[in-house]
């Protein structure tokens, strides 16, 4: 095996695999069902074996029958549980999953000597086979086994997804609604879980049976991070498999590794990636997002301090320790120098007032503060009670939601504590 | 119904049915002709099998006992002559999708299996946005909807559907007084259109003002017809009996109607 193609068909099929299964996966995190991939890829043992024992080959035809049979059968089985004899739904997919899977179990070892299926292998796979298992028509040498068998799994499953994206999404997001155009919802998830269980015995020899699960869920959680877009979402989780696949192979080589599970640990790590840099949904984007509301409104606080003292004409600045919010000393220090860096306030003999345009802003804000006192007023809270939620409403109301209060409001020109309301 | 029922222009016509989950009936012998062209409110106390018998009506839940038929016809020939307004709670609005596509699933029935929608089904979703004022809110996230928005974007995809027969399971439930006002207004503008609507509603009070048609429920059909027939003290008691809270409330809205008379 020449350099090249040694490393090229290992990750290949680890691509495949990834992308093959991170196209499911999505809709089975989607579906809230991710417990039932996990599910599958262990239930359809049984189903490999029996084809083995029944054709006595390692052909893959009767394998995928075997496998789509049996994955069909764990999905009705759990249905059944749950549904008919009211089953808790996680109990009845651990009952039913872990009792094939025991039963797998057994077949292999009871017919150890006609089944050429070694334990290891189920379990972890043999990705690192790949090259050398050679696909022969007569004299023919097609190139290796799994890239053929995981190749076609995956143009099917991309067919599927593409065919029926209708199908999915509506049976997805509403049952009821699915059916009542006519599109049969258990059919839809009956055939995904037929999908799921074939991939899963594609994967199967290339990373067993225990990374799959992470294959199918792992990609598919990761790109719901990213997007509230399904396609969006179906492109990023099969990537994600790809990617996974093919910095794997280089960290195993590292680590003089098992090659399909650091293409798990991979994964993992863009897991951990999205879930700490995802923009939306991520950690540090909320994070952020937290830091910058509290940042406005601590920079609205101190425009509104200046502008009531220099209303009550009391004085026309304010020392820093005046200004400063104590609860929250740190975000208001950052709010009092952005106003000073952006001229809206500014500062002498230690003494703080507004600018020119930080009366502008100021104004804007107690007339927004005002008009939501005057309208919670009017809609029944008495006068001592609307201070508050009109701090809180101040800070996120904009032009067209302040003349909407105002048009709701009679012609006045105070508010309920008879302070005047500024033009704005 | 002792008196024979035309089939043919009797949009939905229940005879004898009773729907049971888990062998423990909900819904006993329900009996019932629901005219053409009205707008029909179904009222009755919580777990009184209001969604149920919609539910029942589109094959949703199967029935024990008993039949429905859709202008004569059973309803797996009429599913397209009906449109359906779950209740907002039964699809998790957190689902990657824009108000638009989902309006768009309306049209699916239409379009039909593995077939896209195309451009047409594309405007009539946008029209259906547009009728329910939420034309600028189609590529926004549901998510990003007020409970308002949503129980507008449910009744576009409805209205998307373009049936003949509406089932709305609590379209007022949790809603703002702007979105009730352009939900009525829908609704009596597709009455104009003479057709017909099945409502599950809660508040008595308006039951009055909304609904020309009324069935009464409670496990079994209190009563059904004109509303100004059948909204009585002695039918909501019937309805109701034994729940104080809402009795009193009851009283007060019969009240309230025989002043309004």
């Amino acid at each position: 095996m020449s350099e090249f193609w040694g490393p090229f068909w290992i990750v290949l099929a680890g691509a495949l695999a990834g992308a093959s299964c991170g196209l499911l996966g999505a809709y089975l995190v989607l579906r809230k069902m991710s417990l039932l991939g996990d599910a599958l890829s262990h239930a359809v043992l049984p189903g490999i074996v029996i084809a083995f024992l029944l054709s006595g080959s390692r052909d893959v035809i009767p394998m995928f029958i075997g496998a789509a049979i049996c994955g069909v059968i764990a999905t009705v089985l759990i249905e059944t549980f749950h549904r008919r004899w009211r089953v808790q739904e996680d109990s009845s997919i651990g009952i039913a999953f872990t009792a094939l899977f025991a039963l797998g179990v057994v077949l292999i070892t009871a017919f150890a000597g006609q089944v050429d299926l070694d334990q290891e292998c189920v379990l972890y796979g043999e990705i690192a086979y790949t090259p050398w298992d050679r696909l022969f028509w007569g004299e023919w040498d097609l190139g290796p086994r799994p890239i053929w068998i995981l190749g076609t799994v995956f143009a099917l499953n991309l067919a599927f997804v593409l065919v029926f994206y209708k199908e999915l999404l509506i049976a997805s997001f509403d049952a009821e609604m699915a059916l009542s155009v006519g599109v049969s919802a258990a059919l839809v998830h009956y055939m995904l879980m037929g999908a799921v269980s074939v991939t899963t015995v594609a994967a199967f020899e290339s990373v067993g049976a225990i990374l799959v699960v992470a294959m199918l869920i792992v990609p598919g959680a990761s790109a719901y991070l990213w997007s509230d877009r399904l396609k969006v979402i179906l492109t990023l989780s099969a990537l994600m498999g790809v990617i996974s696949a093919i910095a794997g192979y280089f960290l195993a080589g590292v680590w003089n590794s098992s090659i399909a599970g650091a293409m798990v640990v991979v994964m993992g790590v863009l897991f951990a990636l999205s879930l700490i840099f995802a923009p939306h949904y991520g950690v540090l984007g909320r994070f952020v997002r937290q830091v910058r509301l509290s940042l406005k409104v601590a920079r609205d606080h101190v425009l509104l301090k200046l502008l009531r003292e220099r209303e009550s004409q009391r004085v026309s600045a304010l020392s820093w320790g005046d200004l400063v919010d104590t609860a929250a000393r740190w975000v208001s220090g950052i709010a009092i120098r952005s106003l000073m860096w952006q001229g809206l306030i500014t500062r002498a003999n230690g003494h703080f007032s507004l600018g020119e345009q930080g009366v502008v802003h100021a104004t804007r804000l107690l007339r927004n503060h005002r008009l939501w006192e005057s309208y919670l007023n009017q809609i029944g809270l008495p006068p001592d009670h609307v201070h508050d939620p009109a701090d809180a409403l101040e800070h996120f109301t904009d032009d067209r939601l302040r003349e909407e209060i105002r048009a709701a409001l009679p012609d006045i020109a105070t508010d309920p504590q008879g302070k005047r309301i500024p033009d704005g | 119904m002792l008196h024979a029922v035309d089939e043919s222009v009797t949009p939905i016509h229940i005879h004898d049915m009773t729907v049971a989950y888990h062998k423990k009936p909900v819904l006993w012998d329900v009996d019932l002709a629901v005219p053409e062209g009205k707008l029909v409110g179904v009222v009755g106390p919580n777990g009184a099998g209001k969604s149920t018998m919609i539910k029942a009506i589109m094959d949703l839940v199967p029935k024990a006992s008993g039949w429905v038929h859709i202008y004569g016809k059973p309803y797996s020939r009429m599913r397209q002559a009906i449109g359906y307004v779950p209740q907002r709670e039964s699809v998790d609005w957190d689902f990657p999708i824009n108000a638009l596509d989902v309006v768009l699933m309306g049209r699916y029935g239409h379009v039909g299996w593995v077939r896209r929608p195309d451009k047409i089904d594309r405007e009539l979703a946008e029209e259906a946005l547009e009728k329910v004022g939420m034309t600028d809110f189609g590529h926004r996230q549901i998510n990003q909807l007020s409970g308002g928005q949503q129980q507008r974007v449910f009744l576009a995809r409805a209205l998307a559907q373009d049936a003949q027969i509406y089932l709305m399971d609590e379209p007022f439930a949790g809603v703002d007084a702007a979105t009730e006002r352009a939900i009525i207004d829908i609704l009596m503008d597709l009455r104009a259109r003479k057709k017909t609507m099945l409502v599950v509603h809660h508040d008595l009070h308006t039951v009055n003002q909304y609904f020309d048609w009324l069935v009464l429920i409670n496990m079994r059909i209190v009563a059904a017809g004109e509303t100004r027939d059948v909204f009585t003290e002695d039918n909501l008691n019937k309805t109701y009996g034994g729940q104080l809270t809402v009795l009193s409330e009851a009283a007060q809205a019969v009240a309230h109607h025989q002043r309004g008379l």
